[in-house]
């Protein structure tokens, strides 16, 4: 029988640490998938970050770093600039990249480094145990919002990838969501467009994609997938953002 | 041989190309910004890289992605931005990554002052980020010292893959001194390093890490560290001294303050005191063998420890004596110098 659908040579045949319902194990597949259907397994070198998604690189089968927290973006911009033949990209969450990382991801997009960037957002700190994130919606409760997001404590969701857009050096930024299958396509077809532009030498490029969290957000699996698809689109709308 | 003048921030820049440096990340503090100009405009000479970084933190963790590739990579600040860097030193240690990392000194603590100090030796030979590391710490007393410890510096880095620290001051720094340009034997291109990320075609992929998460792995990796420590400690010591045989009174200093100690040492010789020194070269591993010596060959001498601190390398001498000579202390910071005629002084009294 012809076999038609197996697991990518990228991903690693294992069973993942996160929660059920999470959305990492999603996006791992997806960059995986597109790094074999650009024939760049042997090229990439990732960047992972401390969060969930901490131990990315054992279930990925290609060269990885780890980066302290927040500063994967400052660690590939080194290995990008020695080695510009490699194809090099960061994957981290909206702590990482958005509250403590936050200058090391200006300045990186500034410098407009030739790099690619998935950016999970899922609003909330899972790691730890569920605390507030830069992107947390406003009266989101969370373990240091116990009575939800306040914007007169804690200010607003902050939307990294609008602010990020205005920089003269970055090329292209996405946002897409894992809510639905479609989307999750859709997903793919915007990390293959950031993993494209710096094969093509054109400069930063983002992909933020909404991802569930149904442990901390307190949903069950399902119901996760709809508080993004009724609730978390609206605060953070899908589509190109430049 | 080719003399040029040139700061001692100068000959540490230089002397880092010179080694087959191929990688400087820093951001502007004093008194060390002559580093950072002049790998802006050296590094691409070179064909090396510079990037002048938005922070600190930043700086140090370009320095990590840049070693993690397996090139010689480098960053330079003076105290509070050393103090920034400890983060990235931890994680350097902890992947084990070789770097090099220049602090040339500046009085603290807090923003301090630009002027030169040696407070740091705590910070620099105590691991001064999270965790129980080392880093190697090399501590020139002159330019030309400068130029040649850096290319040490590096060397060890990469035998023992860990950070290598140069610690300098401000005065250092600053003074121009003439410099005899070596021309090297690069070795850099002999160096293997299989570990690095270079992407994974023909072999397994290769990860940096410094992550254990499984129960007992990390107590493994840090015996694998204290295994390292452990050599190094046996096969690095370094140090100079002087006058030794006769010595009644034994100067200890490093860096710039030996200069001043050695000073002083040559007017109490040229009156007719029986006065030695020791100057330790490497900061870590501190050089005890030659202190542990002095108890069996030197038990009627006092050791006078001379520092630009109120006395941090002092626990050393202390610790590497085992109470078993006198140890005195003369130290100033902030800004403060011990001069020639104070260490002259001092000695005096001990004398009578």
């Amino acid at each position: 029988m012809e076999k038609i659908f197996g697991i990518t040579p990228s991903l690693r045949d294992l069973s993942t640490h996160y929660c059920p319902g999470c959305g990492h194990g999603i996006a791992h597949r997806l960059i995986a998938e597109v790094v074999d259907e650009l024939g760049i397994r042997e090229k990439v070198i990732g960047v992972a970050p401390v969060g969930c998604a901490v131990i990315a690189y054992d279930y990925w089968d290609f060269d990885c770093s780890e980066a302290a927290h927040g500063r994967a973006l400052a660690v590939a911009t080194a290995i990008k600039r020695v080695r510009p033949g490699n194809i090099v990209f960061t994957y981290q969450g909206d702590g990482d990249l958005a509250a403590i990382g936050g200058n090391e991801t200006l300045h990186a997009a500034n410098r407009g480094e030739n790099l690619t960037v998935v950016f999970i957002n899922n609003a909330i700190y899972g790691m730890t145990g569920g605390q507030m994130a830069p992107t947390t919606l406003l009266g989101q409760k969370t373990a240091t919002t116990p009575l939800g997001r306040d914007p007169s404590r804690e200010g607003w969701p902050l939307k990294i990838s609008e602010l990020l857009a205005n920089l003269p050096g970055v090329k292209y930024i996405e946002r897409t969501s894992l809510h639905s299958p479609q989307e999750i396509l859709k997903s793919k077809q915007a990390i293959k467009q950031a993993f494209s532009n710096q094969i093509n030498n054109l400069g930063f490029s983002l992909v933020e994609i909404l991802s569930p969290c149904p442990t901390y957000w307190g949903f069950s699996p399902k119901d996760a997938l709809g508080w993004i698809k009724d609730v978390m689109v609206k605060e953070f709308p899908l589509g190109r953002i430049k | 041989m080719k003399k040029i003048l040139i700061t001692g921030n100068e000959a540490l820049a230089e002397g880092a190309i010179s080694a087959g440096c191929s990688f400087y990340a820093g951001y502007p503090i004093t008194p060390q910004n002559e580093i950072p100009a002049y790998m802006a405009k050296r590094m691409p000479q070179a064909g090396g890289i510079f990037i002048q970084a938005e922070s600190e933190l930043s700086a140090i963790n370009m320095v990590f992605g840049a070693a993690a590739c397996g090139v010689r990579a480098m960053t330079s600040s003076s105290s509070p931005g050393i103090s920034l860097k400890q983060e990235g030193i931890s994680y350097i240690a902890g992947a084990q990554l070789p770097a090099v990392i220049i602090n040339v000194m500046r009085g603290g603590p807090g923003l301090g002052n630009i002027w030169p100090a040696q407070s740091d030796y705590f910070q620099a030979t105590r691991s001064g980020g999270h965790g129980d590391y080392h880093t190697i710490v090399l501590a020139p007393a002159s330019v030309q010292e400068a130029y040649d410890i850096i290319s040490l510096g590096f060397d060890l880095a990469d035998k023992y893959r860990m950070p290598a620290i140069i610690l300098a001051d401000g005065m250092l720094g600053q003074m121009m001194e003439p410099l005899e340009v070596r021309s090297r034997e690069s070795g850099v291109k002999n160096i293997k390093k299989p570990w690095a990320l270079t992407g994974c075609r023909g072999r397994k992929p290769n990860i940096v890490k410094s992550f254990y998460m499984k129960e007992g792995d990390l107590e493994k990796f840090n015996l694998v560290l204290q295994k390292k420590y452990k050599s190094i400690k046996e096969k690095e010591q370094r140090w100079e001294d002087l006058y030794l045989d006769d010595a009644r009174i034994i100067l200890v200093a490093y860096g710039t303050m030996a200069r001043i100690a050695k000073a002083a040492l040559n007017k109490l010789r040229d009156k007719g005191k029986k006065i030695g020194l020791i100057r330790p070269i490497a900061l870590w591993p501190f050089p005890d063998k030659i202190f542990k010596r002095l108890t069996v060959n030197h038990k009627r001498s006092t050791i006078l420890v001379i520092e630009m601190s109120y006395g941090q390398m002092l626990e050393d001498v202390k610790l590497s004596l085992d109470c078993k000579l006198p140890v005195k202390f003369l130290g100033r910071a902030g800004g403060g110098i011990p001069a020639e005629e104070e260490i002259i002084k001092t000695v005096s009294r001990l004398i009578n």
